[in-house]
């Protein structure tokens, strides 16, 4: 399962790599639809959709995956005031500086001083959100 | 600024697409990065192993592609310090409380058909949009 999850990650990381996802600017670049649009995201996304669509469409039918004992399935249907207001927050975030939470830990691999830093802060906002009671 | 790069897009898409399919096949997983990094801090029965080492995979994966003499040599960060720290606080605590952020709700749950993660891909995208056009055309600049 964790040789499993590496492989998972390098393919993942190559993925962000290859179609320039990990590089802030080309994000922000799709994020700005009145400017010099970059589509490239979108089609990033459609891409990725297809094997995702397909595994989520068959996949969790089956009596279990291959190592490990069961399916582990996000089981909230609501959508309420946690949902869209950490969502707005995300992609506020998001449109500042150009990095999710994927990109930011991969580019670690480009050893740049303002990665780190947004990193320690998403790690801070993280902690922050452990302090909000949770939904009940 | 960046130009549009269809087959370089699509390519690294479907990588992504498929990194969602085997760690869902293998291990049941959903590939949510923020979920992902989350349960670091609340560790669940399997562990962390898993996580830290799907995470570390992420960075090596990127160290590879440079090795390999990928096009990409570098990335730009205009960001100044403070928006940065701003921006990674607004991302860490937006993804916890909204349960999942670009990977999570909109290349898994949307491929799971998911209405929540529909619904919050589209408001995450937006206020994103909306940010952008703030800070590049709204408030004075051009």
């Amino acid at each position: 399962m964790v040789a499993m999850s590496m492989i998972c990650g390098v393919i993942f990381g190559l993925g962000l790599a290859i179609s320039g996802m990990v590089n802030p600017a080309k994000v922000l670049a799709f994020l700005d639809v009145a400017g010099d649009w970059d589509p490239s995201l979108a089609l990033v996304m459609g891409a990725a959709l297809v094997p995702s669509f397909v595994a989520f469409r068959w996949l969790p039918s089956r009596p279990r995956p291959w190592l490990a004992d069961r399916f582990e399935l996000p089981a909230a249907t609501v959508i309420d005031g946690r949902l869209l207001g950490g969502a707005a927050l995300f992609g506020i975030g998001w449109g500042l500086v150009g990095l999710c939470p994927g990109p930011a830990i991969a580019a670690l691999a480009y050893l740049k001083i303002e990665s780190l830093i947004f990193l320690a802060a998403l790690v801070g906002g993280i902690g922050l959100a452990r302090l909000v009671p949770p939904a009940s | 600024m960046t130009g549009f790069t269809p087959v370089d897009a699509l390519i690294g898409g479907g990588l992504i697409g498929l990194a969602v399919a085997l760690l869902l096949a293998a291990n049941g997983r959903v590939t949510g990065i923020s979920g992902i990094v989350g349960g670091l801090i609340r560790p669940d029965k399997q562990g962390t192993a898993w996580r830290w080492v799907f995470l570390t995979g992420l960075v090596a994966g990127v160290a590879l592609y440079r090795l390999a003499g990928g096009p990409l040599t570098d990335i730009e960060i205009t960001t100044s310090p403070g928006i940065l720290i701003a921006g990674g606080v607004l991302v860490g605590f937006g993804t916890q409380i909204g349960a999942g952020c670009t990977s999570g709700h909109g290349v898994c749950g949307i491929g799971r058909l998911s209405p929540r993660s529909m619904v919050a891909t589209m408001v995450f995208m937006a206020t994103a949009a909306i940010v952008v056009f703030a800070v590049r055309h709204g408030l004075g600049g051009g």
